[in-house]
């Protein structure tokens, strides 16, 4: 972030003190509440350690087995293979809708971006209801049993399908930033266009590459429910089941460490790719568009490779919900329960959004307009909640509250708090963002105009920075909305959402009966996704 | 719509072009058919003695041995200088002809900078340099010293043309900027709306325009109506060679070409000194001839002179005398491009 860069420019060359705590001193109200954030933001995280350290024991006694060494072994390899598999179907796809004249790309850019939208337990669902035992497929074919899709294969294909946007948007970004005279430099100097995309274009879509790639290993990595109803033992997988037991208590707690620490140097790869990404763009002046190259007779197999994707990813599982919808609305719909649980599902999103929208303004006011080190503690910390997969948040305030504040345990606000600060710096960026365009100045010129500090917050500030806020909100709803694993281990008994509905169902193999949730709760998130994806926000 | 039609141009080979118009005329568009980098919807383009594309035949970017420098230089942002520079050498560039290049260039001993790390003109040399390695029987420069600084931009125009002309190779390159094709080029050919108005010497182009349009593009210009007859055009500063010229005429004088004194010779027309602009080196002067009509006179700083001046003024240097109807009627033969080529140019 600028003021961050900008906060230790001035470090250098200041005072201690003044480096610490910066050079305007931020109100103390402010800085209260932004350590009151800070914390929160942690508590999961600390009070993981506290929990393994309380019985450090059973803990070693619980990680050190064999059975870790396979637990990581079969994680990394689902995320691997995940991985990889993304990458390869993303990178054709990526060029052929930048760079080649392929009918229709503007269109199919949109449609084989949209399967990231299906989380990744409905997505499971679907196939498994459609290509499973007992799925729509067998019923079609009027077998008894068709070959499990259960295991290493599902997870691997139901990931593979719903992530590989995550490489594909970034990637696409990168293409069309690219400098299209590089290409043609190459070409000029003989050679092959098949050689300057391996010497030329590669190189410089490598750091998009591994960026999306990261981020599908750690999506995988803290992905709950896919790997659930495709029943493959992943750590999250395990985690549930030893918490589910009862007595497993020490070694969920356990083994969530050795997965955030896995999941750690993921970061710090991420980290590193991503400063690797501001490749020196060497280039000034004007751009002409890239000449998109001719498929010719290429474009039949092109059409057919994307019309593929989007029919495994998008066409098939969208086919499958209508399907159980249709079957589902003929045979009796019971609205009640349906719409308590769309309810429930609003309210504890929304709840959510805004907890997250409040602590994301003290948070981004902080560290742009107060930056010293204190600030951009805060504001890293800030952080912690979402390097943690959701799961391993909602068994941290598990522990907290049975152990801690009991009285608090299992209630709606503990959900919402975990909700909260699980997806708080999704709105930290973009309200930073929209306040960094806010300089001081401005506000310094209103109030030389005459304006009291109040109005000016309310003419000047609030107006340029409310569509930040909004976007920041829209995209903590949307991940709040869908989040199952928190939902299911943190919402009070007989508290049902559309997504532990959704999860519910499907594990008693009531597939119609799942349609129904998953299909609202497709629905109620669309809206806001429109919102941030005509914002241009949404693959932030 | 076609940006390209009727660019009719033969180049000689060893020589240094410009193709000078204003924005959006078509000379970039130009210069990326004759690299490959376009497609023509029709006509012919031959370098040296091989056709690169006609109707029957079009050699890819890659086979047509045309080194190019682009307007944004176009650096391998992911290789140093020596990568970029043996890029075009294969896939085992020669480590000789790569220093060798880079002395032409005076950027000696920076193979293992990275390029970001150059500055403008020298990205510029590097960018230059890759284009010669591989000594292209041509070289093609896009808005060459568009991206450089007015102070960088003299020093480097004198020291790239003095590069073109050590290393031999046929340039051809793209400028909107007059003074700049003029004071390297060899030829310069001048392009409207897609089509070449007009290609010769510097001083051809300069002193004999073919159009008003291309007198006025090149700099300033006076025109003044005149009655031509016997070879002979007569208008209000004198009578002037009009060549084949006959009846009505347009009289195209340079500022520079309009000479004023307290007194002149014969053929010297009264004129009153009406404004006056002092640029230091030189002065514009403002006069109104007898009809009313007001022409420029550039002369240089000194003396001033003021308004309110009555003084004698004549034409001193090259006019051209055109018919008055300065249009030349539109061809619609498909356009001819023939770069490096031994017959005479057109």
């Amino acid at each position: 972030m600028d003021a961050a860069a900008a906060g230790r420019a001035l470090g250098r060359r200041l005072p201690p003190a003044a480096r610490v705590f910066g050079v305007r001193r931020p109100p103390l109200v402010l800085l209260g509440l932004g350590l009151v954030v800070g914390l929160a933001a942690a508590l999961p995280a600390l009070y993981l350690v506290f929990a393994v350290l309380d019985d450090a024991r059973g803990a070693l006694d619980a990680v050190l087995t064999g059975r870790t060494v396979g637990l990581i072994t079969r994680s990394l390899g689902l995320a691997v293979a995940v991985t990889a598999a993304a990458i390869a179907i993303a990178v054709p796809l990526a060029w052929l809708t930048v760079r080649s004249d392929l009918p229709g790309r503007r269109v199919w850019a949109t449609l084989l971006t949209l399967p990231l939208v299906i989380p990744s337990y409905i997505g499971a669902y679907l196939f498994v209801s459609a290509l499973g035992p007992r799925g729509a497929l067998a019923g079609l074919l009027g077998v008894e049993r068709l070959p499990s899709i259960y295991g290493f294969t599902g997870a691997f294909l139901v990931l593979t399908l719903f992530t590989y946007p995550l490489v594909l948007i970034p990637l696409r970004g990168a293409l069309q930033r690219m400098d299209p005279s590089l290409e043609e430099a190459a070409r000029v100097m003989g050679r092959s266009p098949r050689d300057v995309f391996r010497s030329v274009v590669l190189p410089q879509l490598a750091p998009a590459i591994g960026a999306g790639g990261v981020l599908v290993a750690l999506y995988v990595l803290s992905d709950f429910g896919a790997v659930s109803i495709m029943r493959f033992n992943s750590f999250t997988r395990d985690i549930y089941i030893a918490y589910e037991s009862g007595f497993g208590r020490t070694e969920a707690a356990a083994l969530g460490m050795v997965l955030v620490l896995v999941m750690l140097v993921l970061f710090a790869v991420y980290a590193r790719v991503r400063a690797a990404r501001a490749l020196h763009r060497v280039t000034p002046g004007a751009q002409r568009p890239a000449q998109p190259v001719r498929l010719g007779g290429w474009r039949w197999p092109a059409l057919a490779f994307c019309g593929a994707v989007a029919a495994i990813a998008l066409v098939l599982p969208v086919g499958v919900l209508l399907y159980w919808a249709t079957k589902q609305i003929s045979s009796g719909l019971e609205l009640g329960a349906l719409a308590t649980n769309g309810w429930h599902s609003l309210a504890a999103a929304a709840a959510a959004a805004l907890a997250a929208s409040l602590g994301a303004i003290v948070v981004a006011l902080l560290s742009v307009r107060y930056p010293s080190v204190v600030t951009r503690i805060v504001e890293r910390v800030g952080y912690a909640g979402y390097a943690l997969p959701g799961i391993v948040v909602a068994l941290a305030l598990v522990f907290f509250t049975t152990r801690v504040a009991l009285p608090l345990y299992q209630t709606l606000g503990v959900l919402v708090f975990a909700l909260a600060i699980h997806y708080l710096p999704l709105a930290v960026s973009p309200i930073g963002a929209s306040l960094l365009q806010v300089p001081p100045r401005l506000e310094e010129a209103a109030r030389g105009l005459g304006r009291s500090p109040l109005a000016v917050l309310r003419t000047i500030t609030t107006p340029l920075v409310a569509s930040g806020v909004l976007g920041g909100g829209a995209l903590v709803f949307l991940h709040a909305l869908k989040e199952l694993p928190a939902t299911l281990l943190l919402a009070p008994i007989g508290f049902d959402t559309l997504a532990t509905d959704v999860w519910h169902q499907t594990s008693f193999g009531f597939y119609e009966a799942s349609a129904i949730p998953a299909l609202l709760l497709l629905l109620i998130a669309a809206p806001p996704l429109y919102l941030l994806s005509a914002r241009g926000s949404v693959a932030s | 719509m076609r940006a390209v039609a009727g660019a009719d141009l033969e180049l000689p080979p060893g020589g240094t072009c410009a193709l000078l118009g204003p924005s959006g005329c078509g000379k970039t568009t130009t210069l990326r058919l004759i690299a490959g980098l376009e497609r023509p919807d029709a006509g012919e383009i031959v370098v040296g003695d091989r056709v690169v594309s006609s109707a029957e035949r079009f050699v890819p970017a890659e086979q047509r041995r045309i080194g190019m420098v682009f307007q944004d230089y176009a650096l391998f942002p992911h290789m140093d200088v020596a990568g970029n520079v043996g890029y075009g050498l294969g896939r085992r560039p020669d480590a000789g002809r790569i220093r060798e290049t880079l002395e032409l260039v005076g950027l000696a001993g920076s193979e293992k900078r990275p390029v970001h790390e150059l500055s403008g003109g020298q990205q510029q040399r590097v960018a230059l340099a890759r284009a010669l390695a591989p000594t292209p029987d041509l070289v093609l420069l896009d808005e060459p010293f568009s991206n450089l600084d007015a102070s960088l931009r003299d020093r480097l125009r004198q020291e790239v043309s003095q590069i073109l002309r050590t290393a031999g190779v046929t340039a051809l390159f793209v400028t909107h900027d007059q003074e700049e094709a003029m004071s390297i080029a060899e030829t310069v050919a001048v392009m409207r709306e897609g089509r070449v108005e007009q290609a010769g010497t510097p001083e051809e182009v300069y002193l004999r325009p073919s159009s008003r349009w291309m007198a006025a593009f090149l700099g300033d210009i006076e025109v003044l109506p005149g009655d031509a007859r016997d070879g002979r055009a007569r208008c209000e500063l004198g009578t002037l060679p009009a060549g084949a010229v006959s009846g009505a005429c347009d009289v195209l004088v340079r500022p520079e070409a309009v000479a004023i004194g307290v007194s002149g010779p014969a053929s010297a027309t009264p004129a009153e000194v009406v404004t006056r602009r002092f640029f230091g080196h030189d002065q514009l002067i403002g006069l109104r001839l007898a009809s009313g009509q007001v022409i420029t006179s550039r002369r240089l700083g000194y003396p001033a002179w003021h308004p309110g001046d009555h003084v004698q003024a004549w034409i001193e240097g090259p006019v051209e005398v055109l018919p008055r109807e300065d249009e030349p009627a539109a061809s619609g033969a498909e356009p001819h491009l023939a770069v490096g080529h031994d017959d005479d140019v057109a």
